[in-house]
């Protein structure tokens, strides 16, 4: 490596610095203000490029040169930030008192009816939008070329920080904006009106993602994938700066820059990795990121304590019906169904493990997939490389999921809320990064293919009652652990951490373990999966996995024993409902995602069982 | 009863069935008490005995139920900001001030239009009033002491103009000159005519500023009524506010 070539990498990476601040900076202020993880943001983010590629060209036409493209850039970023307050006033506004998974969940709805939406209006190919007048050339840097664009960009972000910076010291606006990151409710009992402060931030966060993917137009052609690349990293930007600290995402966004400049020089091979590595590293040493800060007491509301119906006659005669039923499905269901039944009841002990966390510990897990994926590439690995039968892939996918759990449960339990949440996200991608890089062993991008069951299970019909049985062994001893005292003591732990503590219970211990019993299950719902496709593929670690498993979780109910069940068939059956009906099934999935937190924030299962309980009432009273 | 003296004044604030939660578990029950225009009233009761909760029911903080009236206004399901905004100042426990604004930005949080017919507080007036917030105008509040924060937090809501200032404890964990300075400022606020509830665990803070003691226990109005009777009731001052 010589010096210019490291001065070339330098500048390569500050100007990946500035992108990635500029893109990042909005989703953290948004987190700040309203404590809310904006999934949405990856997507205004790429309408930010689409509008720029589609105004630029017509007002180049009108006004050729510098005006034209800055005047489009401009314009395009604007047009993002009011898309943003549309989304504002109808959604978030609705949800700001719900759950924050729910929240969460609503924004990834946003996330799936912008994606259909974009290629729906512009088209699933690529756009390539015009060059910056004046900007499209070379300079020379020590005998190295550099574009110009590239050099422009590397003050682009100080610049905005400098923006930023101004807006929120002089200017009132910005000190409220400060102080109700700071602490929301004293912000609120001095007069500040939060909604309408809320919008503000959200035009602010919006013009500022749009402005990232409309400066991107030079560089790289507007795709229908650009959100979720960018979602991924912004995250990452925003954690390990701390959430809500403008300065600290810009320090983060440095690091990471640079990191990824040289990264791919030394360790071509584990770019990815080494981001979300550096992510998890930091987490473990600064829980609150770079220049974060810990909540402000009184800022979160304080939990309630949630009880679990018990597990009683009906609850009990309920499973036999179920379980009765699924038994004798196959007498009457054809082969297509039989294979969507074991996709269920694997999707359906998914999120069940992860409702063991979510519901039960109030712990949340966003990277759930990593299990699910561990259990199911487990199984692959050792059938492909060491043409291991499926018996032994079924017994040691839970073996590996739980390994690889316990192991993140160790530096997980020291952390708290969305820093948590992002610590698994990251474990899930590095994980995704591995199986996607790792070629000769992983199979990459297109996975392993020909995992088959053992010849005794390979028709359809045995595989459905192996799943049946194992998925029901899972179910049931999963329902004892939550009734056990294992389960009362997390779900203390849940409500009220300090107290379980203090009356001895070891709240730490008893999330580790919990994380390693949803491990394990998650582990044995990914090898049963595989086993029944035949095939895996980095898919099953990505983020969409993870957020299908909350989803089912969520909407099913997290503090019911059947919702996460529920959840996993209603969202299962709809899939296979709508994706044969329209090329547009994420726009109709995103749509019915966020109806249904608008409609039912205590899921669907909690929804029945109060209207139960209110006709008890009506009853008891009548 | 004490409150008779005040009868021809103002009543201010006047709760009554004042009930509240903090999730399932109900911390105060039918409470009734008026504050009159111009009054400081001490709000008093052992700790747990849901002082804080009081006022901050009344700021629309915690869910509660029962009618609330201010300035003839019903404040029932309204938003702490709205209910900021129609004069009712609130000062919380353990200060709050924003730690990485400086002095001068958290008062500018607090600034609210001026009320009619009284002059409007200004960073300059509040500096008058509280001459070590002037000197430390630039700072961030994290680097100020706890007396001068318990003065930002005070100064802050006065930003609003405010009718009526809810105070909690604000002689808490104060050093005693400081505690002294704190009361004669707090006089000169009574002087200037601003209505007061202050929550007050120490009775020889709250016995020289307030006209008239509200004594809580366990959620429940236990005394409302002058303090020379309260101090002759041994068994309620040794019961109630454990002195
Ligand atoms: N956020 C909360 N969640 C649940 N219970 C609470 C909460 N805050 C207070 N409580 C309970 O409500 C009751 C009344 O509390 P409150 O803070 O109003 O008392 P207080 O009279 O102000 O006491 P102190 O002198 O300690 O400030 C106490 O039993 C307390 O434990
Ligand atoms: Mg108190």
């Amino acid at each position: 490596m010589d010096f210019s070539f490291i001065v070339i990498q330098t500048l390569n990476g500050l100007a990946t610095a500035s992108f990635l601040f500029i893109a990042a900076c909005g989703l953290s202020i948004v987190f700040g203000v309203t404590r809310i993880v904006n999934f949405a943001h990856g997507s205004f983010y790429m309408l930010g490029a689409y509008f720029a590629v589609t105004y630029t060209p017509m007002l180049l036409g009108v006004m050729p040169g510098f005006f034209g493209f800055w005047f489009g850039v401009l314009t395009a970023a604007l047009s993002v930030g009011l898309l943003a307050i549309l989304m504002e006033v109808f959604l978030l506004r609705r949800i700001y008192r719900a759950p924050e998974l729910f929240q969460l969940l609503a924004t990834f709805g946003v996330v799936l009816v912008v994606q259909d939406l974009v290629v729906w209006l512009w088209g699933p190919e690529d756009i390539l939008g015009p060059r910056a007048p004046g900007l499209s050339s070379f300079v020379t840097i020590l005998g190295q070329r550099f574009p110009t664009y590239e050099l422009a960009m590397i003050v682009a972000g100080p610049l905005v920080l400098a923006a930023i910076w101004l807006l929120f010291h002089k200017t009132r606006f910005g000190v409220l904006v400060r102080a109700a990151t700071a602490d929301r409710e004293i912000a609120g009992t001095l007069g500040v009106n939060q909604t309408a402060l809320f919008t503000a931030v959200l035009f602010l966060s919006g013009c500022l993602a749009g402005l990232a993917g409309a400066l991107q137009m030079p560089r790289e052609p507007a795709n229908p994938f650009m959100d979720i690349n960018m979602i991924a990293e912004a995250f990452v930007v925003t954690v390990i700066g701390g959430m809500g600290s403008v300065p600290g995402a810009f320090l983060a966004a440095v690091l990471i820059g640079l990191l990824q400049a040289f990264g791919i020089v030394i360790f071509p091979k584990i770019t990815l990795v080494l981001v979300f590595l550096v992510m998890a590293v930091v987490l473990i040493m600064r829980p609150y990121g770079l220049l974060g800060r810990p909540e402000t007491v009184g800022a979160a509301p304080a939990n309630e304590a949630v009880p679990m119906p018990p597990f009683d006659a009906p609850a009990r005669l309920f499973t036999v019906v179920i379980i009765g039923f699924l038994v004798l499905l196959p007498f009457f269901a054809d082969d297509f169904t039989l294979k969507l039944m074991i996709e269920v009841m694997v999707f359906g002990l998914f999120a069940l493990s992860l409702n063991l966390l979510l519901g039960i510990g109030g712990v949340v897990s966003f990277g759930h997939a990593a299990y699910f994926g561990l259990g199911a590439y487990g199984a692959a690995l050792i059938a492909r490389h060491f043409n291991a039968p499926m018996e032994a892939g079924l017994l040691l996918a839970p073996v590996f999921a739980g390994v690889g759990a316990a192991l993140l449960g160790a530096f997980l339990v020291r952390l708290s809320g969305v820093y948590l949440a992002m610590l698994t996200l990251a474990f899930a991608q590095i994980l995704y990064a591995v199986a996607f890089q790792w070629v000769e062993i992983t199979g990459g991008d297109n996975g392993l293919i020909g995992i088959w069951p053992s010849a005794w299970a390979a028709e359809r019909l045995p595989y459905y009652y192996l799943t049946l049985t194992l998925c029901t062994i899972a179910v049931l001893l999963l329902f004892r652990l939550i009734e056990a005292p294992f389960g009362y003591a997390l779900r203390a732990g849940r409500d009220a951490p300090a107290r379980a503590d203090a009356i001895g219970i070891h709240v730490a211990r008893h999330r580790w373990l919990a994380f390693t019993l949803a491990g394990v299950a998650a582990g044995l719902a990914g090898g049963l999966y595989v086993y029944s496709k035949g095939n895996i593929d980095p898919v099953s670690l990505s983020i969409p996995i993870s957020v299908d498993a909350l989803t089912m979780a969520l909407l099913g109910g997290i503090h019911t024993f059947f919702g996460p069940l529920v959840g996993a068939a209603g969202l299962h059956l709809l899939k296979d409902f709508i994706m044969p009906l329209s090329d547009h099934w994420r726009f109709f999935l995103g749509a019915l995602i966020i109806a249904l937190v608008l409609l039912f924030p205590e899921g669907i299962a909690g929804f029945f069982r109060r209207h139960a309980s209110w006709r008890k009432a009506g009853e008891a009273r009548a | 009863m004490a409150g008779r003296r005040h009868a021809k004044k103002h009543p201010l604030l006047t709760a009554s069935g004042l009930n509240a939660w903090y999730g399932a578990a109900q911390i105060l029950f039918d409470l009734g008490f008026t504050v009159f225009e111009g009054e400081v009233v001490a709000l008093m009761g052992r700790n747990g005995a849901g002082k804080s909760t009081t006022v901050k029911s009344l700021m629309g903080l915690v869910r509660h139920s029962g009618e609330i009236r201010f300035d003839e206004r019903r404040l029932l399901n309204m938003k702490p900001h709205a209910i900021a905004r129609l004069g009712l100042g609130y000062v919380p426990e353990e200060r709050r001030v924003f730690k990485g604004l400086s002095v001068v930005e958290n008062l500018e949080v607090g600034r609210l239009p001026p009320r009619e017919g009284t002059a409007a507080w200004t960073p300059e007036r509040l500096f008058d009033l509280f001459p070590n917030l002037a000197e430390a105008r630039h700072r961030q509040a994290s680097d100020t002491s706890g007396g001068e924060q318990q003065m930002l937090a005070i100064a802050r809501t006065l930003m609003g103009n405010p009718k009526l200032l809810l105070l909690d404890e604000p002689s808490e964990g104060l050093a005693p000159v400081i505690v002294e300075r704190m009361a004669k400022t707090l006089k000169t606020l009574k002087a200037e005519g601003l209505t007061i509830l202050m929550c007050e665990q120490n009775i020889h803070f709250a016995r020289p500023l307030a006209d008239r003691a509200l004594v809580l226990e366990s959620g429940v109005v236990r005394y409302d009524g002058s303090f020379e009777a309260l101090e002759a009731d041994d068994i309620l001052r040794r019961g109630s506010l454990a002195l």
